[in-house]
């Protein structure tokens, strides 16, 4: 399946939800925001959102800023 | 006698905030925070390098349990971008709290107010906690305070500038007619511009280029706390009035 992941080109044999994304991310749930072609995705829902070829998705977190 | 800042509800325990942007490592942003003694600290929110995954992350270095963070909108030009941004922080984050930036000028990062006033009024209506960064303008302060903010964030001068604070008389009117806690955002250059501040009667100090561009950013770090705490002071004491003509301390009484 291929996705568009913060802006990249990500192609996955395995995601099938943003849990499954971000476990092969190595990223952490709990500091992070996710967003799948503009709509935001709840924490509570990562388990159970499917990903879709083509989707577009966006991983934010905090960065040092004013 | 306690004299902590409060804004819906959340008790703050120090009067000078403080920004993570622009330090050499996340060892001194650490460092020079806990110099500070701020207990809020502004973070922007970015996209995660999933090209690099280094594990350090900034809020290994700021413990979330310690201290508020308080996410920016930073780098946003339209209002569509800020709600964005601030929506994402909110599900990123821990709280409701935002400080709004709608920027209208590359080159001069003032703020665009009639998109601010906007995003401001939708974000309130959400459940956000908006401090909107704005000019050191009262009349839109009041705007502001109308569409729902829950504390104004005039600049003193353009962001990064060190400029100090260009319009006390405009931030004297602003203290006056407002309701709510103001707090200086951007434009502070050295402590004397923080005391400044915080002796006119605002409520906190943002600081975060002032610390983080010093050649000794944890010493200057420090320098800000006692500064907003001798302005805040000097405040609460009140200060004699400005004459033109001298008044002796000595007496006159029992000279030869």
């Amino acid at each position: 399946m291929k996705l568009i992941v913060n802006g990249e080109f990500f192609e996955t044999s395995k995601a099938g939800t943003i849990t499954d994304l971000l476990n092969e991310l190595s990223i952490d749930p709990g500091q992070v925001a996710v967003e799948v072609n503009l709509s935001i995705i709840r924490k509570a829902d990562h388990s159970t959102f499917r990903l879709h070829e083509a989707d577009k998705i966006e991983i934010v977190n905090f960065v040092g800023g004013g | 006698m306690d004299d902590n800042l409060i804004i819906r509800g959340i008790e703050f325990q120090s009067r000078l905030w403080v920004g993570t942007g622009k330090y050499k490592d996340f060892e001194e942003t650490k460092k020079a925070i806990e110099a500070s003694g701020a207990d809020v600290v502004t973070v922007a929110v970015r996209r995660v390098n999933i090209i690099d995954r280094k594990s350090e992350n900034l809020l290994d270095y700021i413990d979330p349990g310690k201290y508020k963070i308080l996410p920016n909108t930073a780098g946003c030009y339209t209002v569509e971008d800020a709600l964005r941004y601030a929506r994402l922080a909110r599900e990123a984050g821990i709280s409701d709290l935002i400080k709004l930036e709608v920027i209208g000028d590359e080159k001069t990062l003032f703020p665009d107010t009639l998109g601010l006033l906007k995003a401001t009024e939708i974000l309130a209506k959400e459940g956000f906690i908006v401090l909107p960064y704005t000019n050191d303008d009262p009349i839109m302060a009041k705007r502001l305070e109308g569409a729902g903010a829950a504390a104004i964030m005039p600049l003193g001068a353009p962001i990064g500038s060190g400029l100090g604070i260009r319009n006390p008389y405009n931030l004297k009117i602003i203290l006056e007619t407002v309701k709510l806690p103001i707090i200086v955002d951007a434009g502070v250059g050295t402590a004397s511009d923080a005391a400044i501040a915080m002796e006119l009667g605002c409520d906190a100090v943002l600081i975060n280029t002032a610390i983080a561009g010093a050649k000794d950013p944890i010493a200057m770090a420090g320098a800000m706390k006692h500064a907003v705490i001798a302005g805040r002071l000097a405040y609460k004491a009140g200060r004699i009035p400005k004459k033109l003509y001298a008044t002796a301390s000595s007496p006159f009484e029992g000279m030869l």
